[in-house]
């Protein structure tokens, strides 16, 4: 790589040309390096020089601060300028694989970004049972506003004042219903698409988010107060905690993620907007993930377990037993010290 | 120095540091250019979608038969269903993940990014982390998966409901109209920015390609001849040095014989400039050791 021979350095008429031809060989040998990470072809790279590449960089880097104060050779302060950033890029960009970053996830990660969101999961959790509350008291003054709420095609035979015996059968005897996967699978798909939204709407300062949460909660207990008035309430709670307790606890997570970066932006206290949002947005995009996990897990307990367990003490053991294993997961699990 | 911090205040350039102190000069990604990526993206996903669907159709169709031979619940309708779930995850993958797989590679840029040659960076100048992407990428919803199919649903007979779609399209797919960085809602909440990816060849030294100093400099220069010009001067004059086109060699040697009172490089115009380059940078460049610079020819020193 030395193609500069000592006399071409002598015969440089600068001492800025000099300082660049002693170094150009370094130069060159990150560019090539970076070039091949820019091409993606990572296994072309020795681990030699992979193990030189940081200090390459700051070798260049080092480089483009002594030019700056001595060289007004304008292409080569052009050509560090541009190395040393192209080198940056390399450098600093994505660093950890996939596996490492999802055990570091897994580890500690998620329930640290949970405990962070702390002060909106109060809030989202007040959000969501008043509008459980909400819902139930619309539909007991006036049942018309069940379809509000609902849908007429969502509601299907759970109607106010259908008899007990068709709510009944809305809630047991699916144990040998087909097509369970693909339900499942259409469940995740649009309760993560929806969490997700209840996550962008943050930006619009979170009151979309809560919105979003009153709303699906209004629902729930419209429905809760049909199934009382038929005295199906506690089967009822069944037929919904056994996935609900994952799913509900991951929209509560989705819409606190929402919130927090809406707070974020509209109370940045005394750092700027876009650093505040910045730290808010990253912590929430964690939460996020975790959320999208959670959701698979619902979407498997909504397909399969709640129409093969078919008892309401069972549904509600599987239910709690999930609630319980999250919440010690976020708020007593403290993961590895540090990362 | 000031110069360099003057131009990043305009226009597309701004100065990051990186977290070794070096400030970098880096130049924000063109609107175009990300619409031009975008565009392409979206356009790979679609021919994604289109291709995994055919294929698990085809797939399908052979389960099918299988289905009708056995009848209803046998080992066909279980592959059948089978393949409508890989066809609900992969199309939630397309949606979601598409992004965040491509930009967390190395490179930090989509396919589209890449050919329209931007990419992602962290704009604190420090590592651009998982967290960052992921953020930034779960804004796309709001910001085009949701309202471009609610602007085609309700069509413009649905008045107000198309009104409100079309304004929230506007705010968030406009947002980075509006500020200088040309930041999206995702590069907000994320703290990332969108740069373009440089590319510059390093040029052969003026010194030794240009007049090898054993020979000597065919011209000399007195100190007053020198002084009269500064660092804009010297890079003016290097770019005409390298592009050497030989009417604006002449021009520029017209202006500098005149301004200096020399008149004995006729025939020789390229050598006069290049020796002239030469030590008009040799003694810049020992005023910079000594703490002492000229920006141009209107600064004194």
């Amino acid at each position: 790589m030395n193609a500069i021979s000592n006399a071409a350095i002598e015969s440089a008429a600068l001492r800025s040309d000099r300082f660049r031809m002693e170094r150009e060989a370094d130069w060159q040998r990150l560019e090539n390096i970076v070039v091949r990470m820019e091409k993606g072809r990572l296994r072309g790279i020795s681990d030699e020089d992979l193990l030189a590449l940081p200090g390459l960089y700051r070798t260049v880097a080092s480089s483009l601060s002594i030019a700056r104060e001595t060289s007004l050779d304008a292409a080569t302060l052009g050509y560090l300028e541009s190395l040393v950033q192209r080198a940056w890029f390399v450098v600093y960009g994505p660093r950890s694989s996939l596996w490492e970053w999802l055990r570091g996830f897994l580890g500690g990660g998620w329930s640290r970004a949970v405990r962070g969101i702390g002060f909106e999961i109060g809030i989202a959790l007040l959000v969501m049972v008043a509008g459980a509350v909400v819902g139930w008291l619309l539909v007991s003054h006036d049942p018309e506003w069940y379809f509000a709420l609902m849908g007429r095609e969502m509601a299907g035979e759970r109607v106010p004042g259908a008899s007990a015996e068709a709510l009944r059968g809305t809630i047991f005897g699916n144990t040998e219903k087909t097509g369970m996967s693909i339900f499942a699978a259409q469940l995740f798909s649009n309760n993560a698409q929806v969490s997700i939204l209840a996550f962008a709407l943050g930006f619009a300062l979170g009151i979309p988010s809560l919105l979003l949460l009153v709303h699906n909660l209004a629902g729930l207990g419209a429905m809760g107060w049909v199934y009382w008035k038929a005295g199906l309430l506690l089967d009822f709670a069944g037929w919904i905690s056994i996935h609900g307790t994952t799913e509900l606890f991951a929209i509560l997570l989705s819409g606190a993620a929402g919130l927090h970066v809406g707070r974020a932006i509209a109370f940045p206290g005394n750092r700027p907007v876009l650093a505040a949002t910045a730290e808010a947005g990253r912590r929430a995009a964690v939460v996020m993930v975790g959320v999208v996990l959670m959701l698979v897990v619902a979407a498997l307990l909504e397909g399969f377990a709640r129409q093969l367990v078919d008892q309401t003490p069972a549904r509600l053991a599987v239910g709690g037993f999930m609630l319980l294993a999250w919440s010690a997961y976020f708020f007593a699990y403290r993961g590895r010290a540090g990362r | 120095m000031k110069r360099r911090v003057n131009q990043g205040r305009s226009g597309k350039q701004r100065v990051l540091v990186t977290p070794e102190g070096i400030a970098l000069p880096v130049t924000v990604a063109g609107r175009g250019a990300r619409v031009g990526a975008l565009i392409l993206d979206l356009l790979i996903i679609v021919m994604l979608i289109i291709g995994t669907s055919i294929a698990l159709m085809q797939i399908a169709g052979g389960a099918a038969q299988i289905a009708q031979a056995v009848d209803g619940k046998g080992a066909g309708a279980q592959a059948l269903q089978f393949l409508i779930v890989v066809w609900i995850v992969a199309m939630f993958l397309f949606r979601n993940a598409y992004f965040l797989y491509f930009e967390l590679g190395p490179r930090g840029a989509t396919p589209g990014k890449r050919m329209t040659g931007i990419r992602i960076a962290a704009r604190d100048g420090g590592r651009l982390t998982a967290e960052m992407v992921i953020a930034r990428n779960l804004l796309r919803d709001i910001e085009m998966f949701l309202p471009i199919p609610l602007i085609a649903m309700a069509g413009p007979d649905n008045g107000l409901a198309w009104l409100a779609a079309a304004g929230w399209l506007a705010i968030f797919l406009l947002f980075p109209l509006f500020n200088r960085d040309a930041l999206r809602a995702g590069d907000v909440i994320a703290g990332s920015w969108v740069l373009e990816r440089p590319k510059q060849k390093l040029e052969a030294a003026m010194t030794t390609s240009e007049a090898p100093v054993a020979e000597g400099f065919q011209f000399r220069f007195e100190d007053h001849e020198l002084a009269v010009y500064g660092e804009f001067e010297l890079q003016a004059l290097e770019r005409v040095l390298r592009e050497d086109r030989t009417d604006a060699v002449e021009t520029v040697y017209q202006t500098i014989a005149e301004k200096i009172g020399r008149n004995d490089g006729w025939g020789a115009e390229r050598r006069f400039l290049s020796d002239y380059y030469t030590q008009l940078r040799a003694r810049l460049e020992a005023g910079m050791r000594m703490g002492r610079r000229k920006a141009d020819k209107h600064s004194n020193s």
